[in-house]
């Protein structure tokens, strides 16, 4: 009973957030810097999202991370597709894996 | 007849026929990165929740409810040393309100999209699903539908993910996803690294963002060092971007 209070508590206080600015974006005009701003957003979430925290896949391992993410840059940039790009960077740990037998 | 800017990667406006099922089925595929991603995680939390004696329906609830990976993560982990119900709840907060932002930035762009669905699919708002939805520059243009089964797509991937998890966990050691811990960055990376190549200025606001959050992760939870960084960082492209 209790887990599915705090569930239900979660539930709540992870779908306001996402649900609020449907609401305020329909009434809100921005100015030209405001759009500019949230068009920004996806990138400088992306770059958060990535760094540091890539380097903390292994506990005290951030190579392991390095080369995962290095793989995966130098597979997008010759522009494979992303799938490719996920298959390539886990092949990359695995092996850096298997060699370092962790 | 259709005109491409050189510089407009469009995969989205290629995709839209205007057949709602149709329109689906393209956000599912969309999703594939996604669905492949979440998979393994979700596996892992089926298993940890289970390793924690959380009910497997419990498990499969919080995925279907809350769908928001790391808090779930973590909710584990406090219910475990015995943390209070509202210290996770605040917590969950904390850590989810980042999409408080990334939702602001989509729905600015989903101006055709009637409330309702708008309200809908925001709940499908994640770290993955908006960065793949919002690094199209042509989502303006896309279908509800299409949107609908990218969505759909990953969450269906997170909540059956964490069942299967949830019945394996009597059969396979929590290690064995462990080398697809690397899948959701290597997603981030394919999302961005091509943006970059379209446009350089795209790059420079997120190196900016990236290391405020490798500063700013030093003091602040992860929930906030995210928020911040995300904030900051895109605000340099209020200077950076180029006029409509």
């Amino acid at each position: 009973m209790k887990i599915l209070l705090i569930i239900v508590g979660m539930a709540f206080v992870t779908y306001i957030p996402r649900l609020i600015p449907v609401f305020i974006m329909d009434k809100l005009q921005l100015p030209s810097w405001g759009n500019k701003w949230l068009k920004s957003i996806p990138y400088a979430a992306l770059g958060a999202l990535i760094f540091p925290g890539v380097f903390a896949i292994e506990k005290d391992m951030p190579l392991l991370g390095l080369v995962g993410a290095i793989v995966a840059a130098a597979l997008a940039y010759l522009k494979l597709h992303t799938i490719y790009v996920i298959l390539g960077s886990i092949i990359a740990v695995m092996l850096m894996r298997m060699y370092l037998g962790i | 007849m259709r005109e491409y800017n050189n510089n407009t990667k469009s995969y989205i406006e290629d995709n839209i026929t205007g057949i709602p099922f149709d329109d689906f089925k393209k956000g599912i595929i969309k999703a594939l990165p996604i669905i492949i991603g979440y998979l393994p995680i979700a596996i892992s939390f089926g298993i940890i929740a289970a390793q924690a004696n959380i009910e497997i329906y419990q498990a499969v609830l919080m995925s279907l409810l809350v769908y928001a990976g790391a808090s779930q993560f973590m909710a584990v982990n406090m219910i475990l040393i015995g943390a209070l119900g509202i210290e996770i709840v605040f917590a969950t907060l904390i850590l989810n309100f980042r999409h408080f932002i990334m939702s602001m930035s989509l729905m600015n762009r989903l101006e055709g999209i009637p409330l309702p669905w708008k309200s809908l699919l925001s709940f499908g708002i994640t770290d993955e699903t908006f960065a793949v939805a919002a690094i199209d520059e042509s989502i303006e243009k896309a279908s509800p539908y299409f949107i609908l089964g990218l969505f759909i797509g990953a969450y269906g991937s997170w909540s059956l993910g964490t069942l299967l998890g949830g019945l394996l966990a009597m059969v396979i050691p929590p290690t064995i996803s462990k080398s697809m811990s690397i899948a959701l960055y290597a997603m981030f990376i394919a999302l961005l690294v091509p943006a970059i190549r379209r446009q350089w200025r795209l790059g420079i606001i997120a190196v900016v963002s990236s290391l405020l959050n490798l500063v700013l992760s030093k003091w602040l939870s992860g929930g906030w060092g995210i928020v911040l960084s995300t904030m900051l960082g895109s605000s340099v492209g209020i200077f950076l971007m180029k006029e409509e």
